[in-house]
């Protein structure tokens, strides 16, 4: 008998981390959830073992609790054949332009933690020599717009650090993916104006990170309309981007 | 506030709308005014709170499964469209589906939808064991046949006025593939698709499409499909036991102008649908579960056909004795008026099973008409037949119809009330449905 695959989600409670586990459920893997409040995802793992007749084990992780990280990674009964991060706090850009605690947790929520986190999954996959590693990020990071900088150039750290980590990543047999999955109707975006055409629904954003997995891609924008936006957008001229109100 | 409206897009009102995550926020975000909404895929007022309407179809997971029993425990806001993905593969289908998969299970429990299957099966909330309700009156309460038992027939059916339901636990059917054997039946006039659909009362399911359009020697010409379970040896090679169902490929863009439905138009699409389905009469042979049960979803917001002012659907169901005078009658109304849908849907149903339940015994008629011009006055008349025939209109579906129609139709209301005064006394749980038929002015 073949062992199952697995995969850990890292922010398991969120609408995007709820929907990448059905999505992997579906697929027949086994599935780790992991986040601050392990009773909250108890739900969760209920629903993934009796919609898909699945494995599910649950983990406490704190992305702000960087000094945790090793003993949570060497904790786990079985280093996982993929590892998903969709852990970020979208934050409030008002408050964080004066608020240094504020920006502080935006930064690391979206910057540190899941760089740090991801980079040391990367290591064990090397030294075991495969696995996918999966990164949340965001077309927020592909340039920073004046109404979520804060938010933007953490995302835009995250890109920049899962792109370095594939190049080296890739010679030792492990795939890192990012994916922006653009507007998502989710928890965080709530009450926000969302642009109907470029917005999808969390089930959309999961499915595409498995199939990222499967087929192996590198960056990955849900929406392929938020490519050519976000084309047009990172080539604008600064003396334009400036005026521009977004 | 937000501008709400149902799926006929008729009438739009402002609600406050909120999509509480727990279900104690769902206890905490009910104010006087308040109605659950599923998928918004009623087609009036019945899901628009009267001050604040409560999304539920962030509550979308599965509690519990027992692939032995097909028992299985979930929270409200389950699509159906999700339960048949999700165990179709592993050989489980609710017992009844409506004509679109995109309602969730609270929705369909609400209405108490009924299928292709009514006539042999019953209605969805035959196949609900119990409901975890949270009452207008602030209690959380678990009511089934046995326990809190006028709670629970009062929810089935009551359109969401007895509080907010916020699990269920229901039976699933087995199956041994995602298809099913059809057979098609063309009838050229309404005796013979009456006579169709009594000839196929013992088939699992049955429904006819009525070309309105058709007037005359032909008033009541359709085609009937009857259906049945596939069974794995009546597959061909190599072909999957559970078809994928794809998500609506084809979308209606943008509201088409009020005029692309017209007389000529309608009366072309009708002959060809006719014609192409006679051709197919006779032999049976075996379709995917999708389009058999849901041939509407194929085309996502279909409801724009009808032009931004938005549309009305007539359900009515008439008592067997006397229906064929009745039904004839509207019939011809709507074929000289010339303005309803492409297609009319006709079909057979049972004994309903909660105590606001649409279905009796009897056929039932469904129309769209378009809203404009008079439409509101023609179905007052349309009304005043089905009322002198003993029958009654589907709330799921009603954005117009008068008190009087309701309380005609709806022997069983002065029942339904007490049992919701006294689950709700302060009158908390209101939509825009039960301001305009059910409460005291």
């Amino acid at each position: 008998m073949t062992s199952r695959k697995t995969v850990i989600v890292l922010g398991g409670s969120s609408d995007i981390g709820r929907a990448a586990a059905r999505a992997f459920a579906k697929a027949g893997y086994d599935v780790a959830l992991a986040g601050r409040d392990v009773a909250a995802l108890e739900p969760d793992a209920a629903d993934l073992r009796a919609r898909y007749d699945v494995v599910v084990g649950l983990y406490k992780f704190d992305v702000l609790d960087t000094a945790s990280f090793e003993g949570f990674v060497n904790g786990l009964p079985a280093l996982p054949d993929v590892v998903i991060s969709i852990v970020g706090l979208l934050g409030v850009q008002e408050n964080a332009e004066s608020d240094l605690a504020h920006a502080t947790t935006i930064m690391r929520s979206n910057y540190e933690g899941p760089s740090l986190i991801l980079g040391l999954f990367a290591e064990k996959l090397l030294a075991r020599g495969t696995g996918t590693i999966v990164g949340v990020s965001s077309v927020a990071g592909d340039r920073g717009r004046a109404s979520n900088y804060v938010y933007g150039s953490a995302k835009a750290g995250f890109s920049a650090f899962l792109s370095g980590l594939r190049a080296r990543a890739s010679r030792g047999g492990v795939h890192v993916v990012t994916v922006k999955p653009g507007f998502v109707r989710t928890r965080m975006t709530e009450g926000m104006k969302l642009i109907g055409p470029l917005t999808v629904d969390a089930p959309v954003v999961g499915g595409a990170i498995l199939s990222a997995v499967e087929n192996k891609s590198d960056v990955v924008y849900v929406s392929g309309k938020w490519r050519l936006v976000m084309l047009i957008i990172k080539t604008l001229p600064e003396a334009v981007f400036k005026k521009l109100k977004f | 506030m937000t501008l709400v409206s149902g799926w006929g897009r008729f009438p739009v009102v402002d609600s406050e709308l909120l999509r509480p995550r727990s279900f104690e926020a769902v206890g905490e975000a009910v104010v006087t005014g308040s109605v659950a909404r599923g998928n918004g895929r009623a087609y009036g007022d019945a899901a628009i709170g009267a001050v604040r309407t409560v999304a539920m179809t962030g509550f979308d997971r599965v509690r519990s499964f027992d692939p032995v029993t097909g028992r299985i425990r979930l929270e409200a806001g389950v699509l159906l469209s999700d339960l048949i993905d999700t165990f179709g593969p592993r050989g489980f289908l609710p017992f009844v589906v409506p004509g679109t998969r995109f309602v969730s299970v609270g929705g369909a429990i609400a209405a108490d939808v009924h299928g292709k299957n009514h006539h042999c099966e019953g209605g969805f909330g035959r196949y609900v064991d119990s409901i975890l309700l949270r009452t207008g009156q602030g209690e959380t309460i678990e009511a089934s046949r046995e326990e809190n038992s006028d709670a629970f027939f009062a929810t089935i059916g009551g359109m969401g006025l007895t509080g907010i339901i916020l699990e269920a636990t229901m039976r699933l059917r087995t199956v041994e593939t995602g298809w099913i054997r059809e057979r098609v039946i063309s009838a050229s006039d309404l005796d013979a698709a009456m006579g169709a659909l009594d000839a196929g009362d013992s088939s699992t399911y049955s429904v006819a499409w009525i070309d309105c359009a058709a007037r005359g020697r032909d008033l009541g010409r359709s085609l009937i499909y009857l259906g049945e379970h596939a069974g794995r040896g009546e597959l061909a090679e190599g072909i999957d036991v559970f078809p994928s169902g794809k998500n609506p490929g084809l979308a209606v863009p943008f509201d088409l102008p009020a005029m692309t439905l017209n007389r000529t138009s309608v009366r072309a699409f009708n002959e060809l649908y006719y014609r192409m389905g006679a051709r197919r009469a006779g032999g049976s042979h075996v379709v995917s579960l999708y389009p058999y049960f849901f041939p509407l979803d194929a085309i996502a917001d279909w409801n724009r056909i009808y032009g931004r002012r938005g549309f009305l659907q007539h359900q009515c169901v008439i008592p067997q004795a006397g229906a064929r005078a009745v039904l004839g009658e509207i019939l011809g109304r709507v074929a000289a008026r010339g303005d309803a849908s492409f297609l009319a849907v006709l079909k057979k149903l049972g004994q309903g099973d909660g105590i606001l339940s649409f279905p009796l015994p009897g056929y039932t008629l469904a129309l769209d008409f378009p809203v404009k011009g008079d439409i509101m006055n023609f179905l007052d008349e349309i009304d005043h037949l089905v009322v002198a025939a003993g029958g009654r209109l589907y709330l799921a579906k009603d954005a117009r119809q008068s008190r009087a129609t309701f309380e005609a139709g709806y022997p069983a209301l002065q029942r339904f009330n007490a049992i919701r005064r006294s689950l709700d006394p302060a009158g908390n749980i209101r939509s825009k449905l039960s301001q305009r038929l059910f409460d005291e002015v």
